[in-house]
């Protein structure tokens, strides 16, 4: 118990806690302490294959940043760069001030702890219910029953899947998995979130359901950081977005022409915007989210 | 306390979810188990029955051909008083041939001593029996000294046989018999920690893409750990229960009848049905939970 008690004081320290708030978020502003920072971050693979070349970068606190690039650009090297997947090759990787090439190695789950991460493939555990693998992001932090009762089944009503608590991943459908995938990243309402392709092979209108998502939990105080190649849906969002391009960065530019709006305010907008353009109609969305299922 | 009841639940859900590699592991501890338990008593046996055969172990004092009883007895007492004599038994040429058609049962000697008609060739006796095995050479040099004048403490004494040349056959047979098993219980513990490390090894690679997304989502190597280590344990104990189990009905159905037959069988007794169980449960337990720890090791590097 003691050391689990130390434990969650290593991670708070690579991480400074922070509870959601409804406070007003920090909108497009660049704020002073960078939440994540790469210093000519390189990444070359054995091989000589070049994932990353020379990043630099800075994330604020609050902020929702997009990361867009071609197929192999090196998108996912850099959110594996983020949770000490990988080690960089050079330069620095700095989460919360720290350098975390430099954290030994007993510290990395108290690093990943603190950064709730939607992985492509989303990575769920295969024999567990849909309960138990939102779950199991609060028992790796030995939190309480009493906790995991009470946060759990939150975090699956914010991603509308309170009706398939016992369902096992392959029983749900790609978005069903996308969004447990972003229930289990959000659970311990971590200080950064990092999504990766959260909409890939996804419906237009799951695609917003999660983008949606992903803005509610922003909203909350946490960091966002969505790689995507959908441009559509990053020129909607109209939030800051870095683009690479054979592992460099080639772009930064800040959201330009935003105004704070409420989620769901956001939804019916971003619907709007993209139900005309696509020209969807209700009833042929409707049909491609039954077929999901 | 709550954690580890987590850890007992995830073990076991483990154990359910993935049946068949869990019945293979339990299936190999229950093979090697079994061998062990039924290896471990032989060695033993053997070389029980190595001291046994020197307990046995004393001195035929031959008188000659026409001795009286009384000069034999008269020599019987002398032996009586020789350093390291535990004791002695009087042998009469009655009690002598009745032992000898004993041993000789229905064979071709048995024929011929039918055929004596009677007439009994063989002399009074005296067995000596020794404090201790090692002292027979000292007390058959005090009853019959070797060298050209020697003679032995008693007229009537015609030959000393020690039996020591029987005995030494006896002792390199078992000598051989045992550096043989112990040869092959060794190999046979090697294979056995291979065969449940290899079993191991499979059921958790069968995992591995569940101990990454473990470790990707934060948790330590001695989190994901502790359910492996249980269900080892797990493992290890119920193939040893069913192991032992087996011992058990072998021991009541096969070895126990037989057991008056066999001098080496009967030594089974020596071994202690408790602490081989004991032993057998303990090594198996250890080993799974071992197995299951350190292979696990590889797959924790993400």
């Amino acid at each position: 118990m003691a050391r689990s008690k130390t434990a969650r004081d290593a991670g708070s320290r690579v991480l400074a806690e922070r509870r959601p708030s409804h406070a007003a978020p920090n909108l497009g502003r660049r704020p002073a302490a960078p939440i994540v920072e790469m210093r000519h971050a390189s990444k070359v693979y054995p091989g000589g294959h070049v994932g990353l070349d020379r990043a630099t970068l800075s994330v604020g606190k609050g902020e929702f940043v997009f990361l867009v690039g071609p197929t192999g650009c090196g998108k996912t090297t850099l959110i594996k760069l983020l949770i000490r997947e990988l080690k960089p090759s050079e330069g620095e990787v700095l989460i919360a001030g720290r350098d975390i090439a430099k954290l030994p190695e007993s510290k990395i789950p108290y690093l990943r702890r603190r950064i709730g991460t939607v992985f492509q493939d989303f990575k769920l555990l295969p024999n567990r219910t849909v309960y138990d693998n939102c779950a199991y992001a609060l028992q790796v932090i030995g939190a309480p029953r009493k906790e995991i009762k009470q946060k759990v089944p939150d975090a699956l009503r914010l991603v509308g899947l309170a009706d398939k608590v016992n369902s096992y991943p392959d029983q749900l459908s790609g978005g069903e998995q996308q969004r447990l995938a972003v229930a289990r990243a959000f659970v311990n309402h971590p200080p950064l979130l990092l999504a990766d392709e959260p909409t890939g092979n996804l419906d237009p209108e799951t695609s917003i359901g999660i983008m949606q998502l992903l803005y509610r939990i922003n909203r909350t105080g946490t960091t966002v950081l969505v790689v995507t190649h959908d441009r559509e849906m990053v020129d909607k969002m109209r939030r800051r977005v870095l683009a690479l391009d054979e592992g460099r960065l080639v772009r930064d530019q800040a959201g330009a022409t935003y105004h704070e709006e409420s989620t769901s305010e956001f939804g019916v907008r971003v619907r709007a915007e993209m139900g005309v353009r696509e020209g969807h109609t209700n009833g042929e969305t409707e049909l491609s989210h039954e077929e999901l299922r | 306390m709550s954690r580890i009841f987590f850890f007992i639940a995830e073990a076991f859900r483990a154990l359910r979810r993935s049946a068949s590699p869990s019945l293979a592991a339990i299936v190999t501890v229950v093979m090697t188990t079994l061998l062990l338990g039924v290896f471990i008593p032989v060695i033993k046996a053997s070389s029980t029955t190595t001291s046994n055969v020197q307990k046995q172990l004393a001195l035929y004092v031959y008188m000659h051909a026409d001795a009286t009883k009384k000069q034999a007895l008269a020599a019987q007492k002398k032996i009586d008083k020789v350093q390291n004599v535990k004791r002695t038994d009087f042998v009469t040429p009655k009690e002598g041939l009745d032992k000898l058609k004993q041993n000789v049962g229905e064979s071709e000697i048995g024929q011929g001593i039918t055929q004596l008609q009677g007439k009994n060739p063989l002399p009074y006796s005296v067995v000596v029996h020794p404090d201790n095995a090692n002292d027979l050479p000292a007390i058959q040099n005090a009853i019959a000294p070797e060298g050209k004048n020697a003679k032995p403490i008693s007229p009537a004494i015609e030959v000393v046989n020690s039996g020591q040349q029987t005995a030494n056959a006896i002792r390199t047979v078992t000598n051989a018999v045992k550096v043989m098993l112990t040869v092959i219980a060794i190999l046979l513990l090697i294979v056995s920690l291979l065969l449940i490390a290899n079993t191991i090894r499979l059921s958790i690679y069968a995992r591995r893409r569940e101990v990454e997304v473990m470790r990707l989502v934060g948790a330590t190597n001695w989190f994901i750990r502790w359910p492996f280590v249980i269900e080892g344990l797990i493992v290890g104990l119920a193939g040893a229960a069913i192991a032992v189990a087996m011992l058990w009905l072998g021991k009541l159905t096969i070895i126990d009848p037989l057991a008056h037959n066999f001098a080496l069988i009967d030594n089974f007794h020596t071994v202690g049905f408790v602490p081989l169980i004991i032993v057998l449960l303990g090594a198996s337990v250890v080993v799974s939970m071992l197995g299951s720890g350190i292979v696990l090791r590889r797959f924790l590097r993400v």
